[in-house]
């Protein structure tokens, strides 16, 4: 196997293992996060307007890890800097 | 495919490229700038109010209650600060709809440039609200074993404001470019309206975390006082 085929191989592999853990964690807390808010605006629907609001808040603060992750795997994929580096010395 | 609209080089002056990004950043900031103006250039107290300048009122007085009810001690520069860097990135995340407009929100250049500007606004706020010794000694908050690790929030919360946003919108670009070779014309429609919500939902949130963020630098330093008082 050559040095750009084992580079282009564990890259692949690499983002697909990124992007499954980062989906994981985060599905799962903002599932919790999801169903706490909703148990509350049962609870208190004049709070509605206020939590729902914070469940955006954090909603989106919780996804951002899951972004973080599909951001490393779309630099692996489609701007690799080893790969171009290997590209380089390999002329 | 491209990443960002860093690459596209729209027209070139001197020999430098000027790209799209900020081509269209300028195309945001003369929408802004333009429109305002021109809603308030004739601005008299007498005459009753045009259905324009209600909406600006309406969008001004919607982001003041917002920090109102955010933070207590609400000044006006958190007002301009954060709300200018709401509408920058709401308008700009909004024009994803117009055809061949890459919003500048999905170049890193710009949400660093963003991020950078929170990051030195929050201690230029902290400092001249109560002075450089209260300021620096919120970094030594609940002893001096936390030094490093305050100094390391204050950078790690600045990159992840950067990567947030420009992953989300970066996000939504390249799921449609994606959908768009599997499934052309109707799910790449529908993942631009969610590209919306999510786009509002982000200058929501970068607006908010900047207004957090100055008003946990510009809090009153009072109980910090006390404590160190009941420590000795």
């Amino acid at each position: 196997m050559s040095d750009l085929a084992l580079i282009a191989a564990i890259s692949i592999i690499t983002s697909g293992i990124t992007v499954s853990f980062g989906a994981l964690g985060p599905a799962l807390g903002e599932g919790r996060a999801a169903a706490a808010a909703i148990a509350a605006m049962a609870q208190q629907p004049d709070a509605a307007s206020t939590l729902s609001r914070t469940l955006f808040v954090s909603l989106a603060m919780i996804e951002s890890t899951a972004i973080y992750c599909f951001v490393v795997s779309m630099i692996l994929l489609f701007a690799n800097p080893f790969w171009a580096a290997a590209q380089a010395a390999a002329g | 495919m491209q990443l960002t609209p860093d690459e596209l080089i729209v027209f070139r002056v001197a020999g430098v490229g000027v790209n799209a990004t900020i081509v269209n950043t300028w195309v945001v900031m003369a929408l802004l700038v333009g429109i305002s103006h021109a809603v308030t250039r004739k601005l008299k107290p007498d005459v009753p109010p045009s259905r324009w300048r209600t909406t600006l009122e309406v969008i001004v007085l919607g982001i003041q209650s917002q920090i109102e009810e955010i933070t207590r001690n609400s000044a006006r520069y958190v007002l301009y600060f954060a709300g200018t860097l709401f509408l920058f990135i709401a308008l700009s995340n909004l024009l994803l709809v117009v055809p061949g407009f890459a919003p500048p929100t999905s170049s890193l250049s710009t949400t660093v440039a963003l991020a950078l500007s929170v990051f030195v606004a929050v201690p230029v706020f902290g400092i001249a609200r109560n002075g450089p010794g209260a300021y620096l000694r919120g970094y030594l908050q609940p002893s001096v074993v936390m030094l490093p690790f305050n100094i390391i929030s204050e950078f790690s919360r600045g990159i992840s404001l950067a990567i947030r946003l420009y992953g989300n919108i970066m996000s939504g670009a390249v799921i449609g470019a994606v959908l768009l070779g599997v499934a052309p014309f109707f799910f790449p429609v529908v993942m631009d309206v969610l590209g919306l919500l999510t786009g509002l939902i982000q200058a929501y949130i970068f607006a908010i975390l900047a207004t957090v963020y100055i008003s946990s630098a510009t809090a009153d330093p009072a109980p910090v006082a006390r404590q160190e008082k009941r420590h000795e």
